[in-house]
């Protein structure tokens, strides 16, 4: 079945030719092209490369940090975190939904704040989770139970006195014959439950405790990593691996290995005002990602940004072969008759 | 050694250990690790030398 | 004799009183938009002459190597690589051909921005493509949050503050090793295959995009190219 030419795609009844939406589909040569063959061709070659990057360089694998090595490694800085998560001032404590309500807390930009809307959905009451219940787990102890007792049933400004001080003076604290040196002060039963606290992490047991608190097959780790996050031990590895934010850590892989190069444009505007300083950073930088990513998905549709393909001129170079293909028609045969000529 | 994991660790091994502390290069406000870098640069140069490079054809119609 | 008893049970009889048939109309449509000539071509127009367009079928075929592989790792749990050679060699079998896929990718995308492949209604490929990409970064960050070491673990603990910020993290909990893992293996593959899928039927319903006109001054008229021989058809040489 044949019909006369219709117009060519794209170019409607009424709408004008525009050479960077529109396009005259090829009425011209074909050339015999093997895809199958050329997939199969392209697969050996990908194969033969990732297997020859494997075995030169392998993958990366450094442990994982654990509240056990934390609180080993580093105990005085383990009872610093716990500290501020029994009297609320740690991050996690004051970071709000998803994990809390904590006023002001939330990311916004004007009116717009997600992250309120959207509400607290993984709780975490931070002096209750970290210290508290793990302590009340262990078995035997009626002095601790009792210096809990005394902790929870207190007034919440006796409470804060005590957390006060302890916070202030385990700054200074030592870790020697396997306990927490704190010097001495007023800190009522504070300093009995942070130093069971730091002898059950350096156990294990609260590693344990942290991921099975709800059920016996856990696999969500947010209590023991928030835990983590707020402490420096972490952190500080982060920051040896050159995975911190300022760093453009986002971009890195630990090692020498390359890490997430496209992420570059996203990591990016951290590192420049006003997000730089922003405590609404994250969703401020999320926005601009948003947009730019729907940009680039409406290029077609989108004057200026569109036409860059034909001001840059980089299609000369892809296709020289067929506009000097072209040429060398015309020159051999002269030229065409008008296209409109053709029935 | 001889021992199979032995040989097998020897097989599946690296060649080079890229373990060791990040290199990393300070240009202005950016910061890039080498590895990155040399990607980027590896794709610009690909592209070019692939718009560059004459594809023949079978066929020799090249 | 009844036309119906001489058809085979797996044929279609293609009769036009069956043409109000569901079946009969999806076939139809589909046979119309994607013959087989169109939909496994083996001829492509004379322009399709540079290596910049196989980085399209590069990028699949790394594609193809993350999923085998990553098939490999499932088989044997996300343990597996921590504790065996053979795993962690499969397991930087995974990551490699995740870099190569995306190098692969961005050079295509480069390739397909500098040709404004999106010209001659076109603009479907172009998004399914930028989609394409954006679910693959996703695929990707949620395949290191898996990896249930110390880069996870700083993943996690970062990534949260942004995903948090836009309300997702309600629902994402990239803390979550089981929900992070099940969506990198089960959700984000799918997603990343379909539109793949839906972007490689959309090259071949289209065909590759033809060259812009001529530059001005040279011997052509710009805008109309002269018509040439007819798409070959059969086995001409």
């Amino acid at each position: 079945m044949t019909a006369s030419p219709k117009p060519t795609i794209g170019l409607l009844r009424d709408r004008r030719f525009k050479p960077d939406r529109d396009v005259e589909e090829w009425h011209g040569k074909y050339l015999p092209y093997d895809l199958v063959k050329e997939f199969l061709i392209a697969l050996a070659v990908v194969v033969l490369l990732v297997v020859g990057l494997t075995v030169v360089f392998s993958s990366p694998d450094d442990q994982p940090v654990t509240v056990r090595s934390w609180s080993t490694a580093q105990p005085v800085d383990f009872a610093q975190t716990a500290i501020t998560e029994l009297d609320g001032s740690s991050g996690t404590a004051g970071y709000g939904p998803p994990y809390n309500q904590t006023p002001d807390a939330s990311q916004s930009i004007g009116p717009f704040s997600p992250e309120s809307w959207f509400g607290v959905h993984h709780p975490i009451d931070s002096a209750n989770d970290y210290v508290v219940a793990p302590l009340l787990t262990l078995p035997n102890q009626p002095g601790l139970d009792a210096a809990i007792s005394t902790y929870t049933s207190a007034p919440a400004t006796q409470q804060a006195s005590w957390t006060a001080a302890y916070e202030k003076a385990v700054a200074d604290a030592t870790f020697t014959r396997g306990a927490l040196q704190v010097p001495s002060g007023r800190y009522g039963p504070v300093a009995p439950m942070i130093s069971a606290l730091t002898s059950m992490a350096r156990s294990g047991a609260l590693d344990g405790a942290l991921i099975s608190s709800r059920q016996f097959y856990g696999t969500d780790y947010t209590k023991p990593l928030l835990f983590m996050a707020d402490g420096t031990y972490l952190a500080n590895l982060g920051q040896a691996q050159h995975l911190q934010g300022p760093q453009w850590g986002m971009m890195n892989e630990t090692g020498n290995y390359p890490g997430q190069a496209w992420l570059w444009l996203y990591t990016m505007w951290y590192q420049v005002p006003p997000m730089k300083t922003s405590s609404n950073a994250d969703l401020q930088v999320w926005a601009i990602m948003m947009v730019l990513t729907l940009l680039l998905a409406l290029v077609p549709f989108i004057p200026g940004l569109r036409s860059i393909p034909r001001w840059t001129r980089v299609y000369r170079i892809i296709w020289r072969r067929h506009y000097r293909d072209l040429n060398e028609e015309v020159d051999n045969t002269g030229p065409s008759p008008p296209a409109a000529a053709e029935s | 050694m001889s021992t199979l994991p032995a040989m097998m660790h020897q097989l599946f091994g690296s060649l080079i250990n890229l373990n060791h502390p990040g290199h990393y290069v300070h240009w202005g406000f950016i910061q890039i690790s080498v590895a990155n870098l040399i990607l980027i640069g590896l794709m610009v140069v690909v592209f070019f030398a692939a718009i560059l490079i004459p594809f023949r054809r079978h066929g020799g119609r090249g | 004799m009844p036309a119906d008893t001489e058809v085979a049970a797996d044929s279609a009889a293609d009769l036009p009183e069956d043409a109000d048939q569901l079946t009969a109309k999806l076939r139809h449509a589909a046979v119309a938009a994607l013959p087989p000539g169109r939909l496994m071509p083996d001829r492509q127009p004379a322009y399709v002459a540079s290596w910049i367009y196989v980085f399209g079928v590069l990028t699949l075929s790394a594609l193809a190597v993350v999923i085998v592989t990553g098939l490999v790792l499932a088989i044997f749990g996300p343990s597996w690589w921590h504790v065996s050679t053979v795993g962690l060699f499969v397991n930087s079998l995974h990551l490699w051909s995740v870099e190569v896929f995306f190098f692969a990718m961005v050079v295509h995308l480069w390739g397909k921005f500098f040709m404004a492949a999106w010209r001659g209604r076109r603009r479907a490929t172009w998004i399914t493509g930028v989609v394409s990409f954006v679910v693959s970064i996703g695929a990707a960050f949620t395949g290191y949050l898996s990896q249930q070491n110390f880069d996870s673990q700083w993943i996690a603990t970062q990534a949260k503050d942004g995903i948090n910020s836009t309300g997702a993290g309600a629902i994402f909990n990239v803390t979550n090793f089981g929900q992070m893992l099940m969506w990198h293996i089960i959700l984000l593959p799918l997603v990343v295959v379909l539109l793949v899928g839906l972007h490689v039927l959309l090259v071949r319903l289209r065909g590759v995009v033809p060259p812009f006109a001529p530059p001005k001054g040279s011997t052509i008229e710009t805008e109309t190219v002269p018509s040439h021989e007819e798409i070959p058809t059969g086995d001409r040489p």
